[in-house]
C-alpha cells in the first residue's frame, strides 16, 4: 500500500456558490431540500401572487375596499395589536415572576405557559367561546357589568390576546436571566429608587426583547382563526375577521377574491413586520 | 437581613405576582378547565358515549393517520435540510433558512388556500383532476398537504441551530477514516442530534393533530369522510351537542398536555442536547 492511496480522495463537485467540504451528502440533502420547500411552500404561494391579479388590478382593489372587508382587517389586525400590548405588559409581570422570583410550583407554571402553541385552536375557540358567553363562567359577572365579550369585538381580542401569550414570555425570560444584577446594583448604589433602576436600566435592557415578543405575537395573531372564530360570533361589519373572509369567499367558489384577500393580508404583515424590525434595529444602534 | 438592593419590595412582589398568575389563570387555566368540566357534565359516561360515535372514531383515525404521513416526511426534510444547511457553506444559506421559517408567518387559512388555487374546482389544475377523477381538494390528499403546510418548519428549525451548533469535525473524522456518508449519519450525526429530533418531532405532531384552519378550508366538512378531530370539534359544537364537542376537545386537551410533559421533560433531562434557544 503506497502512502498516496491514503487518505483517500474524496470526490466532491465544487461549484463556485459553496466552498469545498470533505463531507457527502451535499447534492442531495439541499436538493431534496429545494424539491420539497417549492412543491410544498413556494409554488402553492406563488398561485397565491397571481391568482388575485385575474380579476385585473382594478377588480383587486375593488375587493380589497369593500367596507366589510376593509372592516375585517382593521379588526384582524388592530386587535392583533391590541392584543400583542396586553401581552407585551401581563408577559414582562409573567417572565419577571418566573425569572426573578422563587414559588412553588413555578416549574409548572412555567411549563403551562406554552399552552396556547400545543392547544389545538378550535379546542380554544370553544373553550373561550363558552367561557366568555353570556351564562358562561367569565362572561356572567361581565354581561352584569354590561359588558359583552363573546360575540362583540371583545371576544376577538381576548382570543387574539390568548393565541400570543407565550411570544412575550419566551423572549423575555433567556434575556432577564442573562441581564446582570450589577447594573442594578450601580444604579442601587448612586441612589435611585428601584422604580428608577427599572424604568432607567432594566427596562430600556428588556425594549428589544419586549418588541420582539410583541411583533411575533402580532404576527401570529393577524392570521389566527380557529381561537378566534367561535368566540366572535361573526357579525359583518363588527365583529368578522379577515381570515373568516377568504373562507367565506372560497365557500362562494370566489377563488380570486378569496386570494386579494390573502395576498393583502400577507403583504399587509410584511411591511408592518419590516417596519418594527427597522425600529428595532434603530434602539439596538443607538445603545 | 435587611432586603438586597436589587430585590423587589414585598407590595411590588405581590402586585407582579398577582398580576402575572391572575393572567395566566384567567387566559390558560380557565379556558383548559372549561374543556373537561363541559366534557364532563353529564358524566364520564354520557362523554365516553360521544366519543364512541362511529364520526368520532373516523376522526380520531383520519387524524393519526394524516399526522402519520405529514410528520415523517417533515422529518425527513427537516434532517436533509439541517444536514445542507449546517454541514456545508454555500452562497443564500440566509435566504434559504428564511424560507424555510415562512409558513410561521402565514395564515392557516391561506396555508389551505393556496391549495385550493391550484387544485380546487377553478384553480389551475381542477379540471384536469376532475377528468381524470381524482381527488385532491375535499378530500385526504388535501388534508395531508395543508398538514404538510402548517408544519414544515418544526423539525427544521430545531435541528439548523443544533448541528450547526456541534459543528463538522466528528463528521470528517469519520468520513476520513472511510466511513460511509450514510454510516457517518447514521452513527455519528443522529446519535448527536436525536433528542432534538425528537423534540421538533413531538412539536411538530402536535400542530399536525391539532391543526384547524388550514384543514378546515381544504376539507369540505364532510362527515365520516374529511373531518378530522378539530373539524369534528366544530361540527358538533355548531351542532348544540356540547358533550360531544368537548369530549374530544378533552382528547385534544390531553395530547396537548401530554406534549407539554414531555416537552419539558426534554428541556429539563437534555437541556445540552436540544437546541440552544430551549435551554432555561
Amino acid at each position: 500500500m503506497t502512502a498516496a492511496a491514503f487518505p483517500p480522495r474524496m470526490p466532491f463537485v465544487t461549484a463556485r456558490w459553496r466552498k469545498s467540504s470533505a463531507l457527502p451528502g451535499f447534492n442531495l440533502t439541499l436538493g431534496f431540500t429545494l424539491f420539497y420547500l417549492s412543491a410544498v411552500i413556494l409554488i402553492p404561494l406563488a398561485a397565491l401572487a397571481i391568482k388575485p391579479w385575474s380579476l385585473g388590478a382594478g377588480g383587486v382593489w375593488n375587493v380589497i375596499t369593500q367596507p366589510r372587508v376593509v372592516h375585517a382587517l382593521e379588526l384582524s389586525f388592530g386587535g392583533s395589536a391590541i392584543g400583542a400590548a396586553i401581552n407585551i405588559v401581563f408577559g414582562l409581570a409573567v417572565a419577571w415572576t418566573l425569572v426573578r422570583y422563587d414559588f412553588p410550583g413555578k416549574r409548572l407554571i412555567d411549563a403551562f405557559v406554552d399552552l396556547p402553541f400545543a392547544l389545538p385552536t378550535a379546542v380554544a375557540g370553544i373553550a373561550l367561546s363558552t367561557l366568555y358567553a353570556p351564562n358562561g363562567w367569565l362572561g356572567a359577572p361581565l354581561a352584569a357589568l354590561g359588558i359583552k365579550a363573546a360575540y362583540a369585538p371583545l371576544g376577538v381580542i381576548i382570543a387574539l390576546t390568548f393565541i400570543g401569550l407565550p411570544f412575550v414570555v419566551r423572549t423575555l425570560q433567556p434575556v432577564l436571566t442573562d441581564l446582570g444584577r450589577e447594573a442594578e446594583e450601580a444604579s442601587a448604589t448612586l441612589g435611585a429608587t428601584r422604580l428608577q433602576t427599572f424604568r432607567r436600566v432594566v427596562l430600556p435592557a428588556l425594549l428589544p426583547a419586549l418588541m420582539t415578543g410583541g411583533t411575533l405575537a402580532f404576527a401570529r395573531a393577524v392570521g389566527e382563526y380557529g381561537s378566534v372564530i367561535f368566540i366572535a360570533g361573526n357579525l359583518p361589519m363588527k365583529s368578522e375577521i379577515a381570515p373568516l373572509l377568504i373562507v367565506i369567499k372560497l365557500e362562494e367558489f370566489d377563488y380570486a377574491g378569496a386570494a386579494a384577500i390573502g395576498l393583502t393580508m400577507l403583504v399587509a404583515s410584511f411591511f408592518i413586520l419590516l417596519v418594527l424590525n427597522l425600529i428595532q434595529r434603530v434602539l439596538l444602534a443607538r445603545r | 437581613m435587611p432586603r438586597r438592593a436589587t430585590e423587589d419590595s414585598l407590595a411590588t412582589r405581590l402586585i407582579v405576582s398577582i398580576a402575572s398568575i391572575g393572567f395566566i389563570v384567567l387566559f390558560l387555566l380557565m379556558p383548559l378547565i372549561t374543556v373537561f368540566s363541559q366534557a364532563l357534565a353529564q358524566g364520564f359516561d354520557a362523554a365516553l358515549t360521544a366519543l364512541e360515535e362511529p364520526d368520532a372514531w373516523y376522526a380520531i383515525k383520519l387524524t393519526l393517520f394524516t399526522a402519520a404521513i405529514a410528520v415523517p416526511l417533515n422529518a425527513v426534510f427537516g434532517i436533509a435540510a439541517s444536514w445542507a444547511i449546517a454541514k456545508f457553506d454555500f452562497w443564500g444559506k440566509g435566504f434559504l433558512v428564511t424560507l424555510i421559517d415562512l409558513p410561521f408567518s402565514v395564515s392557516p387559512v391561506i396555508s389551505g388556500l393556496v391549495y385550493v388555487l391550484i387544485f380546487g374546482m377553478a384553480g389551475w389544475f381542477g379540471p384536469w383532476l376532475r377528468d381524470h377523477d381524482i381527488k385532491i381538494i375535499f378530500a385526504l390528499p388535501g388534508i395531508v398537504l395543508a398538514t404538510m403546510f402548517v408544519t414544515f418548519p418544526f423539525v427544521a428549525r430545531e435541528l439548523i441551530p443544533l448541528m450547526e451548533d456541534q459543528g463538522r469535525e466528528e463528521e470528517e473524522a469519520a468520513v476520513s477514516l472511510g466511513a460511509s456518508g450514510f454510516s457517518t449519519f447514521w452513527r455519528v450525526t443522529l446519535p448527536n442530534i436525536k433528542w432534538g429530533l425528537l423534540y421538533g418531532v413531538l412539536l411538530c405532531n402536535a400542530r399536525a393533530m391539532g391543526e384547524f384552519g388550514a384543514v378546515s378550508v381544504v376539507s369540505g366538512h364532510i362527515r365520516g369522510q374529511t373531518d378530522t378531530m378539530p373539524l369534528q370539534v366544530e361540527v358538533l359544537y355548531n351542532d348544540y351537542q356540547f358533550v360531544g364537542a368537548f369530549a374530544v376537545a378533552s382528547v385534544l386537551a390531553l395530547l396537548a398536555l401530554v406534549t407539554l410533559t414531555l416537552k419539558s421533560f426534554l428541556e429539563w433531562r437534555y437541556a445540552d442536547e436540544i437546541a440552544a434557544t430551549h435551554r432555561h
